[in-house]
């Protein structure tokens, strides 16, 4: 199994007659992804075809969801858009909404965020994240496709390239889910949400989560383990050199005072059971270990 | 982007959150002349964006304009934990009967706004949340409900104020928020909001941060950029639109994606110990990188003179490999004499071979190659140290 996504989840594409939009559609199509359709407000009605596929696109999510039985999306609209798009999906009660957008400002992901929550019919992953790739079965969003195969390790980063680094450091494995969660201070889908699914796919049997600098998700999700998994689970922080106070490319990536530093995340990881590596090949290794003694 | 006290001053004035008469001054002149417009006894402070400047002796009292240009004196130039003051402001001082502390806040753990209010104000909040709890209200405000009147007024008694003060504190919360909204901050403090002997409610001391994300609708935010205290190199590279960082060591660093930087940089650390040399820079060239981008990245690297190797770390992801390889000799080609440093380049994922083949047949005297991620931080340590 998989969490959140699988063969028959059918996508929708919002943004998908921009440049981004176009160019990743066609990625995900042919990564097996079923895509049903667009939704650019202003252009419903056109048909674009992309890898041959004849793709209607519609004004709204829920026209689209109306004529199309689609039950995702993913957003590739730039920041000053994207918050009427996910909310847009929202009202049509999609039941998981991808945001790919970088840059969308907080108090925009704050908004969609808690009418999400208010609704209660919506799960958001991202913004500013890869996405999340089922292999063989679907990929929803910017994830190479061809990294590696379905296995039984379950990803959650926050980081898009050091998601694909550690898949490819596993590629002989392979993967239920990977799910890129994003780098912002505000996202919709966390650590905590994927690992409770992941404990609870019988098909998972490993966990391997990266997470970064900055806030303190790390340390709930070390909680988190505690109390809730029991499947093994390795870490990877990326950032124990930063710099306090200096924004490390992601909008969350920032060492404040004492808080938000690798060294506490690693520290709050360990003492949850979970391995940490000090690179992403150590990290690798240390789950290849615990695979081989099962 | 964090604001200075006299920019967080400028704005709540702009937005009706009431403040004393300020001024900013980069000289004991301006300082003198600033004085005499606000009535001559006036309060110095050193603008610098850190904590603990009251204790630095950053913060003075004047007791005329001419006492002002001599504090302004001793003030400019100061260090404080590493920040050179570079401006003080002049503010009117007041007679203080009593100190609170307000703040509006992104709670990214309960991934909401969370508002702050303490009858305890003028000292670190986090030892009123240690010590006294009970006079420290904690309330997440749902961004799309805002916050109005009435939910001011409730979270302010919440935070133990006297019955006098309510109402007008309050009516300050609600403008703070407005403020918050409005100009898309991340961060809103007040320390202390003050109520003084004439009964006024003024915020005397402001912290304010900045979405950098919502620069796009406020052209107005461009001009409380503080170019003074950026690095020239990060000047250089958020002209191009690099995601650049300027630290201490010696081996450059390029690669694709936020995460895998951050963690380049940890490798290049750990493998640098041996060699007593470290990073030098964060240098995210994103997902497209073509090799105008790479040629921008390296003559930044480049242009640093402490950089003595470099190493470029890329995992195709998006971008293939082989386009990767041609951005570098491209760039290498684009540079010509500039280009003196030896590149260490790892190349994986996305069409990797083609690419290492590209970088082969090249034969750049100054590009080499390895497989893995550790094994080029090590070498690129290695040269950085050998030079």
């Amino acid at each position: 199994m998989t969490i959140f996504i699988d063969e028959n989840t059918k996508v929708l594409v919002q943004g998908m007659t921009g440049s981004e939009g176009t160019k990743h559609t066609k990625r995900m199509i042919a990564s097996g992804t079923k895509i049903v359709g667009g939704v650019t407000p202003g252009k419903g009605g056109q048909v674009v075809e992309i890898e041959g596929k004849q793709l209607p696109v519609f004004n709204t999510v829920s026209e689209a969801v109306a004529a199309t039985g689609a039950n995702a999306s993913v957003v590739f609209v730039p920041p000053k858009f994207a918050k009427a798009a996910v909310i847009d999906a929202i009202d049509a009660k999609l039941p998981l909404v991808v945001v790919i957008t970088e840059g969308i400002p907080v108090h925009d992901t704050a908004a969609f965020f808690a009418y999400s929550e208010k609704k209660g019919t919506t799960r958001i992953i991202g913004p500013n994240c890869p996405g999340l790739i089922s292999p063989g079965k679907s990929n929803i969003g910017i994830t190479p496709a061809d990294i590696t195969g379905p296995g039984k390790i379950g990803l959650v980063s926050k980081s898009g390239t050091l998601t694909y680094q550690m898949m490819y450091e596993l590629r002989d494995i392979g993967f239920t889910t990977a799910v890129g969660i994003g780098g912002d201070p505000i996202i919709g889908t966390t650590h905590i949400d994927c690992l409770r699914a992941f404990q609870d796919d019988p098909k998972t049997e490993a966990i391997a989560m990266i997470g970064e600098i900055g806030g303190d998700a790390e340390e709930r999700a070390a909680a988190f383990i505690k109390e809730y998994v029991t499947k093994p689970v390795v870490g990877y922080v990326a950032g124990f050199t930063a710099p306090e106070g200096k924004t490390m490319g992601h909008a969350g990536a920032i060492v404040s005072g004492s808080s938000g530093t690798a060294e506490a995340k690693k520290v709050a990881l360990e003492a949850a059971g979970v391995k940490v590596g000090k690179t992403p090949s150590e990290t690798a290794r240390l789950l290849r270990e615990i695979l081989s003694a099962k | 982007m964090d604001l200075f006290e006299y920019q967080a001053r400028d704005l709540f004035e702009a937005k009706g959150v009431p403040v004393l008469g300020g001024a900013v001054a980069s000289t004991p002149e301006e300082a003198r002349s600033a004085a005499e417009r606000l009535g001559g006894k006036v309060v110095v402070k050193a603008q610098v964006k850190i904590g603990g400047r009251g204790k630095a002796g950053g913060v003075k009292l004047a007791e005329s304009a001419d006492d002002a240009f001599e504090k302004s004196k001793a003030i400019l130039g100061m260090d404080i934990k590493g920040h050179t003051v570079h401006k003080v402001m002049i503010a009117q001082a007041a007679p203080i009967e009593s100190e609170y502390y307000l703040a509006i806040l992104l709670d990214r753990a309960a991934r909401s706004f969370l508002v702050m209010a303490s009858v305890a104000g003028g000292m670190d909040i986090e030892e009123v949340a240690h010590k006294t709890p009970e006079k420290l209200a904690r309330v997440h405000v749902d961004a799309n409900d805002g916050l109005d009147k009435a939910r001011a007024i409730e979270i302010i008694r919440k935070g133990a104020f006297p019955e006098d003060v309510i109402e007008k504190v309050a009516d300050v919360l609600a403008l703070l928020w407005k403020t918050f909204q409005e100009s898309d901050a991340t961060l809103v403090e007040v320390n202390p909001l003050v109520k003084t002997k004439d009964g006024r409610i003024i915020a005397l001391d402001g912290k304010v941060t900045l979405d950098d994300n919502a620069a796009f609708r406020h052209p107005d935010h461009e001009s409380l950029i503080d170019h003074a205290a950026t690095n020239p190199l990060e000047a250089l590279a958020k002209e191009r639109d690099l995601n650049y960082v300027k630290l201490e060591g010696e081996v450059g660093v390029i690669g694709n994606g936020a995460g895998l930087v951050m963690s380049t940089l940890d490798v290049v650390a750990y493998a640098g110990e041996k060699y007593g040399v470290k990073p030098a820079n964060f240098l995210d060239i994103g997902g497209g990188a073509s090799a105008q981008v790479m040629a921008d990245g390296l003559s930044i690297i480049l242009g640093d003179p402490a950089v003595r190797s470099v190493f470029v770390n890329v995992f195709g992801g998006i971008t293939a490999c082989d386009a990767v390889a041609n951005g570098i000799i491209q760039a290498l080609a684009m540079l010509g004499d500039k280009a003196t440093k030896p590149l260490v380049v790892r190349l994986d994922g996305n069409n990797v071979l083609e690419g290492r083949r590209i970088l082969n047949e090249a034969k750049h005297p100054l590009v080499e190659q390895l497989d893995t991620m550790d094994g080029a931080a090590a070498r690129a340590a290695e040269l950085a140290a050998k030079r």
